[in-house]
């Protein structure tokens, strides 16, 4: 059982109008449900429920504007509907009242004057004169009206206008201090022969991005070689019959996306986040894989990765690569990834150290797939070798767990003997 | 998604550059990402979108401040949409920068108050990055520029996640604004163009106040690698 009051959305706000009941006298309603929805200012509130019961009274019409904490509603166990009195004179509720309804509670102190000592100056003891307005803006920013300095209204009181502006030159030298920590002025670069090009938005990004990662996560990189000979030819022997199926080409990406997932259930850890001491780690494996663009680089999101066959995997990296491609990505789908991928074999590298996407904790890099003379039992023998790399946040994983998370992947990888098709 | 850097750093808000969009479609981005937000599965979240011709009525509004009839407002391609945000009558479309911030203000301020004023500071902090001094009106929420208002804001709250925000006129066809009255007022509307004599361009008004809802904020601008 509970009353419903008006809340106090703001230090400033002492009224609030209703602008809709989303339940009835009658209704069941449960705990933190919005119940009504109320205006002050520019801006609609949804106010939930206080208690899970009946809505059992009404107090307040939509349209009527009542002070804070005013009781507009009452939640029982059903058994008075409807038997509610007003909790203040009933004339408060017609329309017509002019004078607010007098609260049940007193109201929490909002411009009371003397609640707020006049500020002096810590160090010379000189009183600082402000009016109530300043003194607010002033709580309000958590600004120590002494560093604002003698105000031009009579008498050196500091006016609305002197903090205003003292809070415009404050955000003029924050602006750009954040602005810039990726783009610091180059000034000897300018030299001979040049003209200069203004960054995308999208490289800015880009820029910021990488500047953060490396300067939040300490990366480092080991790097495996994983004998591909298996998939290389279980993917020629059903290259044609896949295309021909699914009207795409088979890829090795599939096949490392599998491979991964299942390392990075063995290992959760790497599917994981540092959020300040906590380490946040993901039950859903989603993996972004880094697709490369004309004008920047976007890394979609393969949701649930884990439970997708290689057909489905083949045809999830196409959809997303061609999406990225024509601008057609939803912001869900570069959302929320747990890992990443950066497959750069395809450009022919070999081997390559990529950088954590943050917030994520480690990063696995392909280089190419490329015939290569290994060494089996002293004899030397052609096989198709990829190095893969592990980047990992070395805050939260050791060098150990990321060896043995490559050759998880590394195993599965040598040893594929389920079917593509 | 919880960030790394959220201990050690301001919080991150990831801003997204929808672009061109309908007024409906953004709004169903808005609301899944407030559902998102509202159970701490994304940061905090700043939109920006372009609308085609559009008339948004909010939870207060007077059916009265639409001037023109609504098969009038159709034969011209505009679209009507009833919104849950705060305020009156406005219009949308081309040229005008509209910014949605998903925001959770109990991470923030819980005081509406205080986001509204921090809006406006949002905004006049840009609009000087660009030589316009603006002001507040007491007691008419928004942006003014010589008595003509050049912004518009109207929000709605659910458990303090924020949706809606505000609408910035950089090349607005400011003759659209005829056919209502915007938020119920009768002084004129301004935009960029008029007041400069040219138009900054979206994309350097998009980045000033991406900027500045950073410094205003406390939030770390990560701007999302992509337009969705």
């Amino acid at each position: 059982m509970a009353e419903v009051v008006m809340p106090q959305m703001g230090e400033s706000i002492v009224e609030g109008t209703i602008t809709k009941w989303l339940k009835g006298p009658g209704d069941k309603v449960e705990r933190d449900e919005a119940l009504f929805e109320i205006s002050t200012d520019k801006v609609d509130s949804e106010v939930p429920a206080p208690d899970s019961g009946v809505l059992e009274a009404i107090f307040y019409p939509e349209g009527e504007t009542v002070e804070i904490n005013t009781v507009v509603a009452f939640i029982g166990d059903g058994s008075k509907v409807g038997q509610h009195a007003a909790p203040s004179a009933p004339a408060a509720a017609s329309p017509v009242a002019t004078a607010p309804p007098p609260a049940p509670a007193p109201p929490a102190p909002v411009p009371v004057e003397p609640a707020v000592p006049p500020a002096i100056h810590a160090e010379s003891g000189k009183r600082i004169r402000s009016s109530p307005l300043v003194r607010r803006i002033a709580r309000e920013k958590g600004i120590d009206l002494a560093l604002v300095g003698t105000g031009t209204g009579a008498g050196g009181r500091i006016t609305k206008k002197d903090i205003l502006a003292y809070l415009d030159r404050q955000e003029r030298s924050v602006a750009p201090a954040v602005a810039t920590t990726a783009f610091p002025p180059a000034p000897e670069s300018r030299f001979g022969e040049f003209e200069t090009q203004p960054l995308s938005a999208m490289r800015q990004s880009i820029a910021e991005h990488m500047v953060r990662t490396k300067r939040v996560s300490p990366h480092v990189s080991t790097i495996h070689p994983v004998d591909c000979t298996r998939i290389a030819k279980l993917r020629s022997a059903s290259k044609d019959q896949f295309l021909q199926q699914n009207g795409t080409k088979l890829t090795f990406m599939p096949f490392f996306l599998q491979a991964a997932s299942s390392a990075l259930k063995a290992f959760p850890v790497v599917n994981a986040s540092l959020d300040g001491k906590d380490l946040v780690l993901h039950k859903d494996i989603n993996i972004g894989i880094a697709v490369a663009l004309d004008w920047g680089l976007i890394v979609p999101v393969i949701r649930d990765a884990d439970e997708k066959s290689v057909v489905g995997l083949q045809r999830a990296v196409n959809d997303l690569a061609q999406r990225a491609r024509s601008k057609a990505l939803k912001p869900d789908e570069i959302s929320e990834g747990t890992f990443s991928i950066s497959n750069y074999g395809g450009y022919n590298a070999l081997l390559a150290t990529p950088a954590i996407n943050q917030p994520q904790v480690a990063i696995l890099g392909v280089g190419s797939v490329t015939k290569t003379p290994v060494v089996i039992d002293d004899a030397i023998a052609i096989r198709s070798i990829s190095y893969l790399t592990l980047s990992f946040d070395h805050r939260v994983i050791d060098g150990a767990v990321a060896d043995q998370f490559l050759e998880h992947m590394r195993g599965i990888i040598e040893n594929w003997n389920t079917p593509v098709l | 998604m919880p960030d790394a850097v959220a201990a050690v750093d301001a919080p991150t808000c990831r801003v997204l550059d929808l672009e061109h969009r309908g007024y409906r479609e953004a709004w169903d981005l808005q609301l899944d990402l407030v559902r998102k937000r509202k159970d701490g599965a994304v940061c905090d979240h700043l939109l920006f979108v372009e609308h085609p011709p559009t008339i948004t009525l909010g939870r207060n509004a007077d059916a009265k401040h639409v001037l023109a009839a609504p098969d009038r407002l159709r034969s011209l391609g505009f679209a009507i949409e009833e919104t849950d945000r705060g305020g009156d009558v406005t219009y949308h479309g081309p040229g005008q920068v509209v910014a949605y911030p998903i925001m959770d203000l109990r991470q923030w301020r819980r005081d509406v108050g205080a986001y509204m004023r921090a809006l406006e500071d949002v905004i006049m902090g840009a609009l000087l990055d660009f030589g316009v001094r603006s002001d507040r009106v007491e007691g008419m929420t928004g942006v003014w520029v010589g008595g003509a208002k050049v912004a518009a804001m109207g929000v709605h709250l659910s458990r303090w996640v924020t949706s809606h925000g505000l609408a910035l006129n950089v090349d607005t066809n400011l003759d659209h604004f005829g056919l209502i009255v915007p938020c119920g007022l009768t002084q004129p509307v301004t935009s960029l163009q008029r007041i400069l004599g040219r138009s900054p361009g979206r994309a350097a008004v998009v980045d000033a106040l991406s900027r500045h809802f950073g410094a205003v904020f406390g939030r770390e601008m990560m701007a999302a690698a992509s337009r969705p």
